[in-house]
Parts: structure tokens; sequence; C-alpha cells
């Protein structure tokens, strides 16, 4: 696959070439913008997107090398992919070049074909490497990594009132033996590309992903205005995206997924255990555990999602519930007030 | 039989590769270029700034194996990887090819 439409920056202190390297560029479909020496480079790269730089060696004012040196200092562009294009001679140039991080030298005068099955798979690379990153940022939201950075890693806890949930796929143990091990992988990064996507958009953060099931607070570490109506609205997100994804699976000769999700609100003992050089945002307390015994209820229920009288009471009337009365869970001395939430148009593929 | 000043191929795969009018126009900027570089050539000498004579033989070299003049690419790059000199007669020789390259450029740009 080309990627179409990558914005370039082209960097020659001589007209002609950079003229020239602009003109390929374009040819290619990709947008370029020009530099004529490194200062005037880094000071395009700091202030504007690109996805990749292609940068010649001697120029005056500010050199490729000295140019090299400052993107592998810099933080925000250590990680642009680089070409250079010179016609500086001798190995010794090119390995200095790679050696700064630059991805590929190349001769001028610069063949196109060349420069574009390297530029391609630059970009391609690059292309990898934000999926990456996008995907740590995910499993450390924003809030987790602020919350983090702000408190030092400080490894103590503190008792919050948030919302719990617990959420796992009904029968995967057999939906796994049905099928080949990259395909369950690809279900599983699917299923929670979706899940991260409805709980991250309602300001929850996942904590815990084991198998199929996973955890997730809202209103730690940081407090949430109204953490039992984004819980059971992230819930509510969750059943209908696997709805949608389940159109997909349907039509592609798939069995349907089905997920049950557990919600408990009060109050938690929260803070990151573990050691300075590993850590992870725990939770823990009766409303962890209620959390838990709803989402394995919703199996006996036959309903999507539990919830207890404490996230209830915390509900608009926009959101409709049905009363299953008082259910002794193990580990329980009293009875608990079980909820299920109702799923507007379930199953008819509301969009 | 000497060699063309203009390396056919070189130029023919120029103009197939960014097109025959974006050619005339990179031609027009070489030709606007090339007497700058060709003079700093002389500054740098008689400033005896290697690093200057350097970078403007490198410079000349560089476009001039981008149109095929390989001649000139050569002589360039002679003086770039040999150093400055005090010679004038190199560089007598270098506006002299340059003002061959100029004329048959011109000439290709007209056909």
């Amino acid at each position: 696959m080309t990627e179409v439409g990558a914005r370039l920056l082209v960097t020659d202190d001589n007209k002609v070439n950079r003229l020239l390297l602009s003109r390929s560029l374009e040819l290619q479909g990709h947008r370029v913008a020009t530099a004529e020496n490194g200062r005037v480079a880094l000071e395009l790269l700091r202030r504007e997107s690109f996805d990749l730089l292609l940068l010649d060696m001697e120029m005056p004012e500010m050199d490729g090398f000295q140019v090299l040196e400052h993107l592998v200092e810099d933080a925000q562009l250590r990680d642009l992919p680089v070409i250079v294009t010179s016609s500086l001679e001798g190995v010794a140039n090119v390995v200095r070049c790679i050696e700064l991080g630059a991805d590929d030298y190349l001769h001028k005068p610069v063949n196109p074909v060349l420069l574009k099955a390297r530029i391609d798979s630059s970009l391609e690379k690059k292309r990898l490497r934000d999926q990456q990153k996008e995907l740590v940022r995910r499993f450390a939201t924003s809030e987790v990594a602020q919350d983090m950075q702000q408190s030092g890693f400080a490894l103590g806890g503190k008792r919050v009132r948030g919302s719990v949930m617990f959420s796992d796929i009904r029968g995967f143990t057999a939906l796994v033996e049905s099928q080949s091990p990259e395909d369950t992988i690809e279900l599983l990064n699917t299923y929670y590309t979706l899940m991260f996507d409805a709980i991250n958009g309602r300001g929850g953060v996942i904590n815990q992903m084991i198998g199929d099931g996973l955890m997730a607070i809202f209103g730690a570490p940081l407090p949430l205005a109204d953490s039992c109506g984004s819980a059971v609205g992230a819930a509510l997100d969750m059943i209908e995206m696997i709805e949608l994804f389940n159109v997909e699976r349907v039509a592609a000769h798939k069995s349907p997924l089905r997920i049950g999700i557990g919600i408990a609100t009060g109050e938690i003992v929260a803070g990151y255990t573990g050691t300075q050089q590993r850590a992870t945002y725990t939770c823990i307390g009766d409303t962890v555990n209620l959390a838990a015994r709803l989402e394995a209820h919703t199996k006996l229920a036959a309903c999507p999602i539990l919830i207890d009288h404490s996230t209830r009471l915390g509900l608009d009337a926009r959101i409709q519930v049905k009363t299953l009365g008082a259910v002794e869970f193990k580990g329980k001395s009293t009875a608990v007030e079980v909820f299920s939430v109702n799923v507007p148009s379930q199953g008819a593929g509301s969009i | 039989m000497a060699a063309p000043v203009i390396d056919p191929a070189t130029f023919a795969n120029l103009q197939e590769a960014a097109g025959a009018e974006f050619v005339a126009e990179l031609v027009d900027t070489f030709l606007e270029e090339a007497p700058r570089m060709l003079a700093e050539l002389r500054n740098a000498q008689a400033d005896a700034s290697a690093e200057r004579f350097r970078r403007a033989a490198h410079s000349l070299k560089s476009n001039s194996h981008t149109f095929g003049a390989m001649k000139l690419g050569a002589m360039a790059r002679d003086l770039e990887l040999g150093g400055i000199i005090a010679d004038a007669a190199p560089l007598n020789a270098l506006d002299q090819e340059y003002a061959s390259v100029a004329a048959a450029l011109k000439g290709l740009g007209n056909d």
C-alpha cells in the first residue's frame, strides 16, 4: 500500500536540487515543503507536523549532521523518519548519518524509482511506530500518565469514591477452541480497541486486562463528576459497538459476540502497587468484589449489564433499569439489590 | 570522438521522470544559480576559504550530474575532493566548460 498525501520536508541549500526533489515527490502524490538550510528546517519541524524529512548534508548555517544531532535530542522529533539525500562521497559519511539516526542514504542525483521505494518503506515504518505509540498511550491513559507524573509514581493508596466495571466475553473458551490462534488474537485486538474507545471516551481508565476480561475504573485516579452515569454510558456504548461489530462477524459467517458487564459504585482503595520499576494502578475493596460478582451474574440473569443500588441512585431518568430483586452473592453477608440496565433497540443494529 | 557536453540519456531520463516542461524551468534555475557557484569558487579562492571552495564545487558537481553534464561534474568533483587551490587555470577551464554546458542546455530547451 502506498501512503498517499504524506507531508514531507525537503531540505537542501541548492535550489536545483530542492526543486527537482520536490517535483519528484509531488508526482508521487505527497505534499512538500522546503527549507534551504538546517536551521530553517528545524524551525519548520518544530512548528508544523511532517511525516518525513529529506535531508541534504552540505548546507550553510546548519548542516545535515547538525540537524540529525538536534533531532535525536528532541523528544518530539526523535522518531521522525529521515532520508539523507547527498552527493557527499565516502562510506564514512553514510555510516555517520546512519549512526546519527537517519533511516536511509540516497546519493544524488537521486533515482526517482529508488526514491519512491525508500520513502514508501520509511512511511510504512513510521505508520507502524505511530500505531504502537497509540497502543501504549491507550494502555496508560493520559489521566493515569499525568497523575503518575505529578505524584512522582508514589506507591501510596487513598480512599476514593468511584464506579468499578468488569466486563468479559460470553462463551469465550468455546470460541477460542473453534478458531485458529491467529483469529483469536485478531478478535481480541479488535474487541479491546472497541472497548478502550468506549471506556476512555467516558473518562474511564482500564487497569486490568486478562484474556477476554477487563476491569475499568471511573472516578480514579482523577475524580469524575458523574462516575455512575459515565460507567453505565460506557457500558451502553460497549454493547452498541459489539452489536455493530457483530453485523460484520455475521456477514463473515462468524458467531456473534456477547459480553457481560457488571458495575458497582462506592468507596474503593486506589493506588499504585508494585515497585518503582514496574507499577500498576490498582483498586481494591468491597466495591471491586461486587462489580466482579455482578459481571459473573449476567450469565445467570441473561442480562448484558447489571449494576448495584449505589450505581442505580447515581443515574438520571433517561437510563431505564429493571429491578431484579435481591441476590445472594458469595462472600457477601447480606443480599444485594441488583438492577439490569435496559439496552435500547438491542440487536437491531442501531446506529 | 569527444563525449557530448550533455549526456543525452541522463537528460532524457530527467525529462521523463520530471516532465519536459518542468525540466525547462529547472534548466533556467540552473543557468541562474551556476554563475553564482562559479563566482563563489573565485571568491573563496581569493579569501582562501577552503570550506566555501569545497561547498561551491560540491554544489556544482551535484547539479552537473543531474543534467548529465558529465565533464563539468567531473571537473567540479576534482576541485571538491582536491581542495582549495591558488592556481586560476582550473577555474578558467571550469568557466569554459560551463559556457559549453549552458549553450547545450539552452539548445536542448529549444527543441
